[in-house]
């Protein structure tokens, strides 16, 4: 069989898998299960949103948790005010998920074009560092903006509603996060198979020869970076909702660690390597969580392998090294 | 708001900076040398500092233990080079970051089944224990010391580039490192005795700030985030640019919090004032990297070229 193929098998198991797990645990009246399940849909969209600007792109972006954070607190802040029925700049808050989360993207979309465009002037470990600096302004900046709760973060009290469902209901919030999953998943292979994903990847590949063939590097380098930052702003707006809490902690420099490490254990660039690195990441720490205290000694240990002698992640392994890497 | 309290605050700007200093130098010289970012550096950091606690401790001389929490530290670095360090320096950023991030979950969680969960704490040394009068401000003894400790290590450092062997060869190093191994230079070793150096530098700062912080596993990221400010300020590889970059984070940063709150004071309400002055001070640092690179992308101090 070949690795495309490979590939596409694994796609749909993983696909089948994270739908039927969740789905045996609501027959079973397993709650946790599915809330795991929703958490790993949850962190598997913000992954495919760095994934467009650090898989397709080859951004490294070390500040991802900037637009997870800005999500979860316009989640946060809209819920707050809906609960209190105060308006906000004169309009009122909400909690219906759809305009959350249309404001959640937004917002993250509108300072991820600020940060980008900054930071793509800069290459390298420059450009790494300056989304990390943008990041800690956002960080440092909601631990001591004492309005919306500082340092101990906000609860939101009731959950953001979908229409038609109750969100209230792990299964069918979970339902909302698998949908949103799925439509993300979408919207990155249409991209990957477009001419922007094409000009996209070529510039990653060379961008002086990309150039010579008329392609601007920085245009269509700051539209992924903007596409890539709105999408973690709708996963952030998500994981706030499954929590009921935002926190400056949505937005530490270890929580875009933890993105890097979703997208690298799963397959840099693979559609969905996000998806199998979420639940890697987030089955390891339930799984080994149980057994010992020390579980970040061995997911440090296995990290380290895996960036020392398996660079293509869990689908690389697999299916192979990747069509267009 | 009187003349001493600012000298005071700018005292201890300086101090700040000549710690962030000690942490910076090692990073830049291994991103010179070896053009390696080493998140890890945090944890060396942690490591110098939680070894002169339990020296000090064991012992009852915080000299002593600062001595073991150079050694330990620079023993640690020397280790996880060859180990690990080693294998990355052809790889791209990307994986030393991930690798070394890696490195920081293995090394805090290692601390911390050593050492228990809970903090340790070291005191001061007695005879530097108190105030000592500076004509208008009395000022914290230990904190004057280590600022004279920061000069001295510089001071050091810099003789050890600029006038030994070894310094020939590092400044060698990075320029061109293909043409000193072609002369005979072993590669291999210098870049673990440079590793080493910087572990032990980090390892220092561990153990000097340690005793007026609490030594506790998770103490090296936050300095490690600011000495990355530095090194990006000053630029990437230049000694010289960390030591200027580490006195203006230090002194901005301990500034902007001293007086933002009080500027904001003048003309908004306590309350409020307190609030914006404090979420600005926090920011400030990174605004002026931001700003840095958007107008020297290479930092103030371009190592090469």
């Amino acid at each position: 069989m070949d690795n495309l193929r490979k590939e596409w098998l694994l796609n749909a198991l993983l696909a089948a898998a994270l739908f039927m797990v969740p789905f045996w645990a609501w027959i079973a009246s397993e709650p946790f299960i599915i809330t795991l399940a929703t958490r790993i849909a949850i962190l598997a969209i913000a992954g495919v949103g760095l994934n467009i600007a650090l898989g397709l792109g080859g951004m490294v972006s070390f500040g991802h948790a900037l637009y997870l954070g800005i999500g979860g607190y316009v989640a946060g802040i809209a819920a707050h005010h809906a609960f209190h029925g105060t308006p906000i700049l004169g309009l009122p808050g909400t909690n219906q998920m759809l305009p959350i989360w249309a404001i959640a993207m937004l917002f993250s979309g509108a300072i991820a074009a600020i940060v980008g465009a900054l930071s793509l002037r800069t290459s390298g470990i420059f450009f790494i560092m300056i989304t990390l600096a943008f990041a800690q302004m956002g960080f440092f900046f909601t631990l001591s903006w004492p309005a919306y709760g500082g340092e101990d973060g906000l609860p939101i009290f009731m959950r953001n509603q979908f229409p038609g469902l109750n969100t209230a209901r792990p299964w069918e919030l979970f339902l909302v996060a698998y949908g949103v999953l799925i439509l993300t998943l979408g919207v990155f292979a249409t991209l990957r198979a477009a001419r922007f994903g094409a000009a996209l990847m070529a510039i990653r590949q060379n961008p002086d020869r990309a150039a010579a063939i008329g392609i601007s590097p920085f245009g269509i380098k700051l539209v992924a970076f903007i596409l890539s930052g709105m999408i973690t702003g709708l996963a952030g707006a998500m994981m706030a909702d499954l929590t009921r809490f935002v926190s400056p902690a949505m937005m530490a420099w270890t929580m875009s660690g933890e993105l890097i490490v979703i997208i690298i254990l799963g397959g840099v660039g693979r559609l969905f390597g996000p998806v199998a690195g979420a639940a890697i990441l987030v089955g390891f720490e339930v799984f080994f969580g149980g057994l010992t205290e020390h579980w970040k000694l061995w997911l440090g240990l296995v990290l380290l392998a895996v960036v020392l002698f398996a660079r293509g992640g869990l689908i690389g392994l697999i299916a192979g090294r990747a069509q267009n890497g | 708001m009187s003349l001493a309290l600012v000298l005071e605050q700018l005292l201890n700007g300086v101090q700040f900076g000549l710690m962030l200093f000690l942490m910076s130098a090692g990073l830049t010289l291994v991103f010179g040398v070896m053009g390696l970012i080493n998140l890890a550096h945090g944890s060396l950091y942690m490591i110098g500092a939680f070894l002169c606690a339990a020296v000090a401790g064991a012992t009852g001389n915080f000299w002593l233990g600062l001595v073991g929490g150079i050694a330990a530290a620079a023993a640690a670095g020397a280790l996880i080079e060859v180990v690990v360090i080693r294998r990355l320096y052809t790889r791209d950023h990307l994986d030393q970051v991930l690798a070394t991030f890696a490195l920081i979950l293995i090394l805090s969680e290692g601390v911390r089944m050593i050492f228990g969960p809970f903090p340790l704490y070291l005191n001061v040394p007695d005879m530097l224990r108190g105030t000592v009068s500076l004509g208008i401000v009395e000022y914290s003894r230990y904190r004057l010391a280590l600022i004279g400790f920061g000069l001295a290590v510089a001071l050091g450092l810099w003789a050890l580039i600029a006038r030994t062997r070894l310094g020939i060869q590092i400044r060698a190093g990075e320029s061109d490192r293909e043409m000193i191994a072609a002369l005979g230079v072993n590669i291999r070793a210098l870049y673990t005795i440079v590793f080493a150096l910087g572990a032990a530098l980090a390892g220092l700062a561990g153990a000097l700030v340690g005793a007026i912080q609490s030594v506790q596993v998770g103490m090296g990221e936050p300095v490690l985030i600011l000495a990355f400010v530095v090194i990006v300020i000053g630029g990437i590889g230049s000694i010289k640019g960390a030591m200027v970059g580490a006195l203006l984070v230090g002194v901005i940063d301990t500034m902007g919090r001293f007086l933002l709150p009080r500027i904001f004071a003048s003309f908004l309400d306590t309350s409020q004032a307190m609030g914006i002055g404090a979420a600005l001070a926090s920011m400030l640092i990174y605004l002026l990297m931001a700003l840095v690179l958007i107008f020297r992308p290479k930092g103030l101090f371009p190592a090469h070229g």
